[in-house]
């Protein structure tokens, strides 16, 4: 708790300074992250990470320093070219997009380590510090490379204001763009060069591998929340900010431990949370849903079997036995089981000696669903025509959901029908 | 004779990797298996930790395991989570990935294993490590002669079910119509990709090993459209970029696996242009 005020109170200015460097390096990766993900290309911010590494050495054997400037400019070019190759091996190769993407990226890297062992064994002595980039060094990031890239993030976060609905337009629907006339070669032109800046930055925090991390794993999870694209970017980013904090201050409490990772750790246990546990979407609740309804169709299915064998011995509230019900309709021992309790539980039936018999709601509600199935039935064959040996199926999907007020329509587009197409009556 | 010995690892690794690279580009799962290259980290530490020791049976063990956990993390986010395939690939890789690193510091201490190693590795060092047998004399490398187990292994799993290798990959719907499990054959491929990542690991680095899976494989994928064919041209691509790495490597005294990784680039670009102009 201590550490934790003495974090917040930014008593060093070397933590103020770290801690606003990774805030807005993270940041500005998860909004161009954002886009990427929804054009389904986010290992584009992997293949750029790595390949930004023998533009750096490069840049530094030509110039023979470490200037931020001069490194970002040559992490730039090398990094676009990879996206350049990628491209044409996709369009001019029977190669798909997957082994192109993996192809660029480790080629790429391969060269720049080649490059970097170079420089490392020529004795130049300024190359000392180089290999940061390979691994990212978020708790050193002070005086002219935090000037750097602080600017290029601002720069990456302006443009993406500036250029919000253009880009979502490229991004969702690209005929679309293209029909109300947007450039859209300059558009991804500009996307693209964020997205290289992005990476450029975001790699000194993190390093090469764990880059891919900050682009895609805040919209990742930020999308389990919302079909939003500004929410998704407005969460993405807050996700990016916190996990920045978390590395920032894990680092703080215990120098041993790596910021980058950490971060990168923090970030994806957000998206795990978000994966199994984010309302509407997450795999919990999507499990539960198709699970519940699974329930619904099985306890819908037995009381309609009820109320056949009802129907046809002309005494609904009779004692049945299991086989009874296995004649109408085929059940699984275990789904019947579990089925006829459930039932039980929700009042629809009662047991005596092993042998099972409706209650009133359990008759009411087997009658709605045989008419609601009758009266499909008699629907298709009507009005589309459909031969009566060939509605039963669709109808005993569709009699699950058809409410109220659809089975009222029906029965007046039906002209209020008795008989179903195989002569059956259709319960009031 | 150093010389030779670090050209046959590189061969062993290349090959190994070329035979199960084929079969990835084909399946187009090459992402996946640079997924398995990176994730298999925090197994060989949590190995390493169990065994109390580099031995290397533990390690291939560790890695397998989440190697076959990787992919099976990319299928269910994709599957039940509803995630498109690359975010799924990118969260699943980049989280274990960071959890390994976080291992590794947090044991750095008295661990042979940093990240530097795992990422680039160093072949230079192969042949000083030495395996000896029961009286002491030096038999040979010891990675030559893990690698020659894999390598081996991969061969046996190849031979032994080319067909219905050659079945799911082609013709998935096909396969699970005549009753094969495309998804134990899918796993099967990837616990054997995992095992060769972390053979060839220190030798080559976890990155580097995804560049001769899917380099040489792709050059042959041009060329031929013949599955034996493109198996044995992707191991000969392998080969010579093991040699001809080394002698790059010693001209410009940069690393090993960098230059063999240039070499098999070099060899893409210039089945890429023959493609290019023959059409």
């Amino acid at each position: 708790m201590e550490t934790l005020i003495e974090f917040f109170s930014f008593k060093y200015p070397n933590i103020k300074y770290v801690v606003f460097g990774t805030i807005l390096l993270s940041i500005s990766s998860a909004v161009v992250g954002c886009f990427t993900f929804i054009k389904k290309k986010s290992l584009v911010g992997d293949v750029i990470s790595h390949a930004v590494l023998p533009g750096i050495c490069i840049s530094f054997m030509v110039s023979g320093s470490k200037d931020p400037f001069l490194l970002i400019i040559g992490a730039f070019i090398s990094g676009w070219i990879s996206i350049l190759v990628m491209d044409a091996i996709i369009r001019n190769t029977k190669i798909k997009e997957d082994a192109a993407t993996g192809l660029s990226l480790s080629v790429f890297f391969g060269i720049g380590i080649l490059l970097m062992t170079y420089i490392q064994h020529s004795g130049n002595a300024a190359q000392s510090g180089l290999d940061t980039f390979l691994f990212g060094k978020a708790a050193a990031l002070v005086g002219k490379d935090l000037m750097a890239f602080s600017i290029i993030a601002v720069i990456v976060l302006l443009t993406v204001f500036f250029f919000y609905k253009e880009f979502k337009l490229i991004s969702f629907d690209q005929q679309f763009a293209k029909v109300i006339g947007l450039p859209i070669r300059r558009l991804e032109m500009v996307l693209t060069s964020i997205t290289v800046l992005a990476v450029v930055t975001g790699i000194q925090a993190v390093g090469v591998v764990l880059m891919a991390a900050m682009l895609i794993t805040p919209a990742a999870a930020a999308r389990f929340w919302t079909d939003r694209l500004s929410r998704m970017i407005l969460m993405a980013s807050i996700f990016g900010a916190f996990s920045g904090i978390s590395g920032a201050f894990i680092s703080y409490s215990a120098p041993s431990m790596p910021t980058g990772p950490w971060m990168v750790m923090v970030l994806s246990i957000i998206a795990l949370i978000s994966f199994f546990f984010a309302p509407r979407k997450g795999i919990v609740i999507r499990q539960w849903r198709r699970f519940s309804i699974q329930r619904q169709l099985l306890e819908e299915n037995l009381l309609k079997a009820f109320y056949r064998i009802g129907e046809n011995s002309g005494e609904h509230f009779n004692r049945v036995a299991v086989d009874d019900i296995q004649l109408i309709r085929n059940f699984s021992p275990a789904q019947l089981a579990k089925g006829l309790r459930k039932l039980r539980v929700n009042g629809y039936v009662q047991r005596a000696n092993g042998s099972w018999y409706l209650t009133n709601e359990g008759f009411e509600k087997g009658k709605r669903i045989t008419r609601l199935h009758r009266l499909w039935e008699l629907y298709l064959t009507k009005y589309l025509r459909i031969a009566p040996d060939h509605v039963h199926e669709d109808a005993d999907t569709i009699e699950h959901v058809i409410t109220p007020e659809l089975e009222a329509r029906l029965v007046k587009l039906l002209e209020y029908p008795t008989e179903d197409p195989h002569l059956s009556e259709i319960p009031k | 004779m150093d010389a030779f010995w670090i050209i046959l690892t590189g061969s062993l690794v290349a090959v190994s990797c070329a035979l199960l690279g084929s079969f990835l580009i084909l399946r187009k799962m090459s992402m996946v298996g640079d997924a398995i290259s990176h994730s298999v980290l925090p197994g060989i530490v949590i190995a390493f930790f169990i065994a109390g020791s580099m031995q290397s049976i533990w390690m291939l063990v560790g890695a397998g395991i989440l190697g076959i956990l990787t992919t099976f993390l990319i299928e269910f986010f994709h599957q039940k989570g509803r995630l498109q395939t690359d975010a799924s690939i990118g969260v699943t890789f980049t989280w274990l990935f960071a959890l390994g690193v976080i291992l590794v510091t947090y044991y750095a201490g008295n661990a042979h294993i940093d990240q530097d190693c795992i990422l680039h590795g160093e072949i230079a060092y192969v042949p000083i490590d030495l395996m000896y047998d029961s009286q002491g004399n030096p038999i040979g490398p010891k990675a030559v002669i893990i690698l020659s187990f894999v390598l081996v292994l991969i061969l046996a799993f190849i031979f032994l079910f080319y067909k219905e290798l050659f079945i799911t990959t082609f013709d998935a719907s096909f396969a699970s119509a005549i009753g094969l499990n495309t998804s134990r054959w899918h796993y099967a491929l990837m616990g054997l990709v995992s095992l060769t990542t972390v053979a060839s690991f220190e030798s080559v680095g976890a990155i580097l090993v995804v560049a001769l899976l899917i380099a040489p494989a792709a050059s042959a994928y041009l060329i031929t459209t013949q599955l034996k064919t493109m198996l044995i041209l992707s191991s000969g691509f392998g080969i010579l970029s093991s040699f001809l790495g080394y002698w790059l490597s010693y001209l410009l005294d940069g690393s090993i696996a960098g230059a063999m990784v240039t070499v098999s680039g070099f060899i893409f670009a210039v089945c890429y242009v023959i493609v290019r102009i023959k059409k």
